[in-house]
Parts: C-alpha cells; sequence; structure tokens
C-alpha cells in the first residue's frame, strides 16, 4: 500500500511547479485529480521543449501530468462551479498558482473554500511571495533564477550569469508545496481544521542557496567569486573541486587532499602543503592540474586516485549514464501506457518506502477525461 | 502551532543531504536531536567555504545546523547505545546517511529500531542505492552531478561539462527524504506501523532531470544540445538566455521573435518569421539580440519590455537583491542565536503555514551542547533490555 492512499487532490495549478507537487503526491499514492477548463485545458499542455507533442499534448506536460486524472470544468459557468464546489466537499488538499485576484473573481479563496470544507489543505503557488513591488511579475524559472543571484554561481569569471539549465526554481518549489502539504495534513488530522500552505519560486530559490546566502550574510556581503578556469566546480571551495579535462574525456574532482593527489598521480604540488594555498591558490592550483591530467586518459587517472581513497569520477552524458550497468540496477525508468496504445518511457519517483520502488503506469490524462466518472463516482449533482 | 509540533527526530546524519531533511522538520515544529561523534561532530563542522570560520565552525554547518540539539555519542559505546535505544523508543523519526551496510552493523539498521520501536519512521539517503556497482562509492555532489548528465546542461556548447554551482543533489535528496518521511507518518496515524523510506543522490539527480530525460528516450536518444551563445536550457528556443547590457544583464524567457524584433527596434529579428525558426535558427537568433542588447543599458530594455508583456527580468547579484524592497518584502532573514549568545543572520524556511512564516530563533549547537540534558530526559526511559 502506497502511503498517501484516500487522500484526494485537487490540482488547479497549471505548469510546472505546483504540477510537480501533484506528481510527487500522486506518486506516493494520492488521487490527484487536474481540474482544467474545458477543451484547451491547463496551459501546460502547449508548453513544449524541441516542439515535441504526443496526441496534441507536449511531452513535458505528459512527463509532468502523468498519474493524474482530469475534470473538465468551466469555473466561470456557475453550473461548473457548484459541481467543483462538491468535489471541493470531498477533497483533502487543493493546489492553485493563478495570479492575485483570480481565485478571489471565482470565489475560490482559501476563505471561501473553508465554508466549503473546514478541513481542506490549500496550496497556494506565487512566484515572489504576495507583497511587495515584485507580487504581481511573471513568476517564471529563469526569471527567477536571474533575480535570486543564483546565476553568478556557476561557470566562471568570465562567463557572466550562468543559469541552471533547467527549471531549477520550479523544481525546488513544487518539493516545497509537497513538504508544506504533507505536513499540513498531519497538522490538520491533529486539529480537524483546514490549513493555508504557501510557498513561492523566489523563496524557494533562495532557500537552494541557503548555505551560500548564510556565508554571504556573515562574511560582510562579498559576492561569490567564480575560478577563471573552465571547470571550476564551486565558487566557495577550494582547489581540487572541479572538472578536467583528460585526453579522452573529463575527470571530477571532489574536496580532497592535495598532497595526496599530487602523490597518487606524480605531479608536484609540494609548493601548496600549506592548505590556506589551496583556497588563496585556486586558480593557480586548477590550472596546473588541468594541464597535467590532459596527459592521460580518465580512467587511468581514476585508478590511481580511487587507490588512495580520492573522491574522483568520470563526467558522463545521457548515452553513457543511462546505458550504465550502475543506471540499470537502480530500475529508474518505467513505461506509461499512452491513449493510442504505445508506451512512453520516463522516470519513476525518487523515493523508496519499504522497499518498495514507487511505479505508476497511468499516462497522463485528456483534458476531461475523467469527468463523467467522476461525477459518477462522487454523486456530482446540478 | 506549528504542524509538526510534539514530533521527534533523532538525526545521526552529516554533511548536507540528511541534515537539510532534519533542518527542514525542525522549522516544520519537529524537535531534532542530531546524533554526533564525540570531540570532531559532524564532519561538516570543518567543511569550509571560502575559507569563513564563524564561532569556530564553518559557515555552512551554522546554516543546516540551526534549529537542533546536539547529542555527542560514541554508537560503540554500550551506554551511549542504550541512550540512543531509549530516544529511538520515543522518536517518531530517525535518519541517517551512513554508506550501505554501516548502520546493520552497528546495530542500527531498520530491522533492529522497529524492535525498539516498531512505529518508528526509518529514513536513510545513499549515494547510488543500496545494490550495484557504484554502491560503495563516495555519495559527494559533485560526483553525482558529474556521473548523471547534469554537468551538460548548463553552460554554452563549447564549454565543457560545466556543474551548478552548489549541492544542489544533496539538495534534492534531502527534500525528497522529507517527503517520504512525511508521507510515511501520515500513513502511520492510521496504520501503527513502522515504515522505511529509502532515498539515493542518485535517484534524487535523476528525477531533478525528468523532464530532459523523458524528452532524450522519445528523442531516439539524441543528447541535449546547448545552444552556443547565451544558452539557458538546453531544449528551449530563443530567446530563452540571459543577455549582457551596455550596463549589466537581462534574462529573457519567452517572446516570439518579430515580436522582439519590432519592440526592441532590432530589424534583424524580422528575418525569423516563422514560430519554428525560434528553436530551428536559435543560435543565429540568439546571436542577433546579444549584439543588439549591448546598445542598450538593462532599465531601458525593461521599459520597453515589461509593458509589452515580455518575460524579461533584471539579473541582480545578492547585494542588489538583499537591498531591494522586492526582497525585503518577503521578510526571508533571520538572526538566529546560539547557546553562548553568537548571533548569526541566515534564511529562513520557505514554506508558509497559515499566513505565518516558520522562524526560529536559535542558532546551531556546539557540539554535545545539550548532552546533559537529553541523558536527564531520557535515561530514566526503560530501555530495551530484552
Amino acid at each position: 500500500m502506497k502511503p498517501l492512499e484516500g487522500i484526494l487532490v485537487l490540482e488547479f495549478a497549471q505548469f510546472m511547479a505546483g504540477p510537480t507537487a501533484g506528481l510527487k503526491l500522486a506518486d506516493l499514492g494520492a488521487r490527484v485529480i487536474k481540474i482544467e477548463r474545458p477543451d484547451k485545458g491547463e496551459a501546460g499542455r502547449q508548453i513544449a521543449i524541441k516542439n515535441l507533442f504526443i496526441d496534441g499534448d507536449s511531452l513535458v506536460f505528459h512527463t509532468i501530468n502523468r498519474n493524474k486524472e482530469s475534470y473538465a470544468a468551466d469555473l466561470k459557468k456557475t453550473e461548473d462551479l457548484q459541481k467543483v464546489k462538491q468535489l471541493i466537499a470531498k477533497a483533502d488538499v487543493m493546489t492553485h498558482n493563478f495570479r492575485p485576484g483570480v481565485m478571489e473573481k471565482i470565489g475560490l479563496t482559501y476563505e471561501d473554500v473553508c465554508k466549503i470544507n473546514p478541513r481542506i489543505v490549500y496550496g497556494l503557488v506565487t512566484g515572489y511571495g504576495n507583497k511587495g513591488p515584485w507580487a504581481h511579475k511573471p513568476g517564471q524559472d529563469l526569471l527567477i533564477q536571474a533575480i535570486s543571484g543564483l546565476s553568478w554561481l556557476s561557470g566562471t569569471k568570465n562567463d557572466g550569469p550562468v543559469p541552471f539549465g533547467l527549471a531549477v526554481a520550479d523544481m525546488a518549489c513544487g518539493a516545497h508545496l509537497t513538504q508544506g502539504i504533507l505536513a499540513a495534513l498531519l497538522k490538520r488530522n491533529k486539529t480537524g481544521k483546514s490549513v493555508l500552505v504557501e510557498v513561492s519560486l523566489l523563496e524557494s530559490i533562495l532557500d537552494l542557496q541557503f548555505e551560500l546566502l548564510t556565508t554571504f550574510l556573515n562574511d560582510g556581503k562579498q559576492l561569490p567569486k567564480r575560478s577563471t578556469v573552465r571547470g571550476s566546480g564551486h565558487a566557495y571551495l577550494s582547489a581540487p573541486y572541479g572538472i578536467y579535462q583528460t585526453s579522452d574525456g573529463y575527470l571530477t574532482l571532489a574536496m580532497g587532499d592535495l598532497m595526496k593527489i599530487g602523490k597518487s598521480i606524480g605531479c608536484d604540488l609540494t609548493l601548496y602543503q600549506d592548505k590556506a594555498t589551496w583556497f588563496e591558490k585556486r586558480d593557480e592550483i586548477i590550472k596546473k592540474l588541468g594541464a597535467y591530467f590532459l596527459q592521460n586518459s580518465t580512467a587511468y587517472w581514476c585508478v590511481r586516485l580511487e587507490k588512495e581513497g580520492i573522491w574522483c569520477s568520470s563526467v558522463l552524458n545521457y548515452r553513457q549514464a543511462l546505458d550504465h550497468e550502475a543506471f540499470r540496477v537502480l530500475k529508474m525508468t518505467q513505461a506509461v501506457t499512452l491513449s493510442n496504445g504505445r508506451q512512453l518511457i520516463t522516470t519513476r519517483s525518487p523515493i523508496e518506502i519499504n522497499k518498495q520502488k514507487l511505479y505508476a503506469t497511468k499516462a497522463a490524462p485528456k483534458v476531461g477525461e475523467d469527468t463523467h466518472r467522476i461525477e459518477y463516482e462522487f454523486n456530482i449533482t446540478r | 502551532m506549528k504542524p509538526l509540533t510534539d514530533y521527534l527526530v533523532l538525526d545521526f546524519s552529516q554533511f548536507l543531504s540528511g541534515p537539510s531533511a532534519s533542518l527542514r522538520l525542525a522549522d516544520l515544529g519537529a524537535r531534532v536531536i542530531k546524533v554526533e561523534k564525540p570531540v570532531s561532530g559532524d564532519i561538516c563542522r570543518s567543511l569550509y567555504t571560502s575559507d569563513l570560520i564563524m564561532n569556530g565552525e564553518s559557515s555552512v554547518f551554522h546554516a543546516i545546523n540551526r534549529n537542533k540539539e546536539s547529542l555527542s555519542a560514541d554508537l560503540k559505546n554500550p551506554n551511549d547505545v542504550s541512550l540512543l535505544k531509549k530516544i529511538l523508543k520515543k522518536a517518531d523519526v530517525m535518519i541517517h546517511n551512513f554508506r550501505p551496510g554501516v548502520m546493520e552493523r552497528l546495530g542500527f539498521g531498520f530491522d533492529e529500531v522497529i524492535k525498539i520501536n516498531p512505529q518508528i519512521v526509518y529514513g536513510e539517503i545513499s549515494g547510488y542505492g543500496n545494490e550495484g556497482p557504484w554502491k560503495d562509492r563516495p555519495g559527494q555532489d559533485l560526483l553525482l552531478q558529474s556521473l548523471t548528465g547534469l554537468t551538460w546542461l548548463n553552460g554554452n556548447a563549447d564549454d565543457g561539462p560545466v556543474p551548478m554551482g552548489l549541492s544542489i543533489v544533496d539538495m534534492l535528496a534531502g527534500a525528497n527524504l522529507v517527503q517520504g518521511l512525511l508521507a510515511c507518518l501520515i500513513q502511520r496515524s492510521r496504520t501503527r506501523q513502522a515504515a522505511l523510506v529509502q532515498v539515493s543522490m542518485i535517484d534524487s539527480a535523476y528525477d531533478f532531470q525528468f523532464e530532459a530525460i523523458t524528452t532524450f528516450y522519445r528523442d531516439g536518444g539524441a543528447l541535449p544540445q546547448r545552444t552556443n551563445v547565451n544558452n539557458a536550457h538546453a531544449y528551449l528556443g530563443a530567446p530563452y538566455g540571459v543577455y549582457q547590457t551596455a550596463d549589466g544583464y537581462i534574462a529573457l524567457a519567452m517572446g516570439l521573435i518579430p515580436t522582439l524584433g519590432k519592440l526592441l527596434k532590432c530589424p534583424n529579428l524580422e528575418n525569423y518569421p516563422l514560430v519554428s525558426d525560434a528553436f530551428d535558427k536559435r543560435d543565429e537568433i540568439k546571436q542577433v539580440i546579444a549584439e543588439h542588447l549591448k546598445k542598450g543599458t538593462t532599465q531601458q530594455w525593461l521599459d520597453i519590455l515589461e509593458p509589452a508583456d515580455i518575460w524579461c527580468a533584471d539579473v541582480l547579484t545578492w547585494d542588489r537583491l538583499v537591498a531591494h524592497a522586492g526582497f525585503q518584502a518577503l521578510n526571508m532573514i533571520q538572526n538566529v542565536t546560539m547557546r553562548d549568545g553568537y548571533t548569526y543572520q541566515t534564511t529562513r524556511c520557505p514554506i508558509r503555514i497559515d499566513g505565518e512564516y516558520l522562524t526560529a530563533s536559535s542558532g546551531s549547537p556546539m557540539l554535545g551542547q545539550d548532552n546533559e540534558a537529553i541523558w536527564k530526559e531520557f535515561e530514566k526511559e526503560t530501555g530495551d533490555e530484552e
């Protein structure tokens, strides 16, 4: 049995942050029903990467919304709204990420919903919180990365800002929404009363930087100083932390004792016996190691480093990584069955409960695919 | 009332992945007792970033371990073990991130612990899972980024692998563990039974890339292609990226290319009228945008684009961010104080419950600072002597 079996979630949320939370709850066993406008459905159905679509919906949508049902309702129509309210009365959780004012107009704010269901957990995602000059700005991942300072942590000093190459603010925020909802369910079970959970993309991306922001705040507000050398791994960590080119690929070194590293690969690093130099002369050391590692293959170096217990690895791309025995044993992929009978390969939940990996074969729904069944099952009337 | 008030968490983990999970549980209201090795404690205490030492310890440790108690205990000392078992009897959650097999050898494996407490929710984080060729490898963030393909998503096409500049995989694994633990606590309130929650850094890294990997499989195994310049997402078309301006940088997320051409008065962009051009000719287009945006200041461009509903933003450094009214409205920074009076600033929990921030004023613990109180509180409990 999955841990959230019996929990009913209504997902009004669109795009990525909210729906990834819905996916996590679904994989943990909750029943997640997307409430979508008729025909077009949620806006995320048309947001594509690499222009890939399946049956008119983007591949991204399919990835984020598998294992969910869809109920079509036009919240501006009284009749539809009345039906949705009947569903809300039976739900444990609802989520949305509408801009301020939208739910007020519809009449489904937290206060409104509490009157329909005094035990609801109400999850709200915003871009920047609900007050201040940014409250009405578009909450989009890259913009949030830009505003939050995150883009000054990766790459090298000469690169200018380097964003993380995927929707990291959305993902972090979805995780936080999930955490908040689950904690709120525990609270509700104790008090019997509704709970409001609020997260924002900006707060989530700041939380992701909490270690480094704490360093910044207590170190005279010095900005991160990235290395000038390509491959350096972290603005705040000393040599050798980073990725080095070798004769046939790349080699990663985590934090490690430079004296031991020098000895194991036969590179003279005796100039740097004083540990303080590992940070102060980081660029010089990384350059020196970089030139040295170019002389031989990744495997050649790894064997020597690993023998001494140095933390290192090769650098894999998707082909190499996903074809590796170490990936196969994870059983990380699963096939969901699309409405045309074909299969879509995607990843599973990363959480394992009682030695069971959490799989689910249900594909993302078509808009309103489950409307009639849900109305029948929940005895929804006009 | 915070949602996890009255929950007790015994945390044996160190570094970032496990401790970031227990920090979240603490901020949500749980009482967290951090179990540390005598004398040296969590290795993170001396894992410095930019060599910054705050009150004798690393800034990173202070960030991760505030709002927790510290119990120093030797897992091989029978007295300490007996105390830990008494605490476990009362605990709701236990967490560790030792390598596979270590806790079993010490007598704190799941099967042992449920004999002490048949309702415990037991969470563990590993680097690579408990089987396979990598199971004994070090679960370190940069190695995980390197081994899971993540480094090929950032930077430009010719940059080689570019890591994300913070411990992203640790953070994700911690976040996933919290979700699993909370879900099992919900289940436990019905079943009254123990649960084992296992999370690995490698699964977490792949979950993070779920869109890209699903695309990779669907798209015949084509590798992600970063753009030559101004890359921000290997799978998105122009203009998606960050661009230099006359006095700084601007992030551009979306916008039809011809529309951008008109707004920015950049006629060259009108040479790309097809919607498909935005992806198919993205390198060319980005080059044109990059050259053009250098001619004006960030504010000039924002003043044109924002009223037209084009998604864009200034690119801030932390000093400009924390000085901004938009940041200050979040109340994201809190002051916390250690037992000895040392006060420092850090960020708060990103979740708000019932309109309240989940702040907490206690700073990180000195190693073993709560030993006496914890011994006093728990030693009288009946142990597990069978």
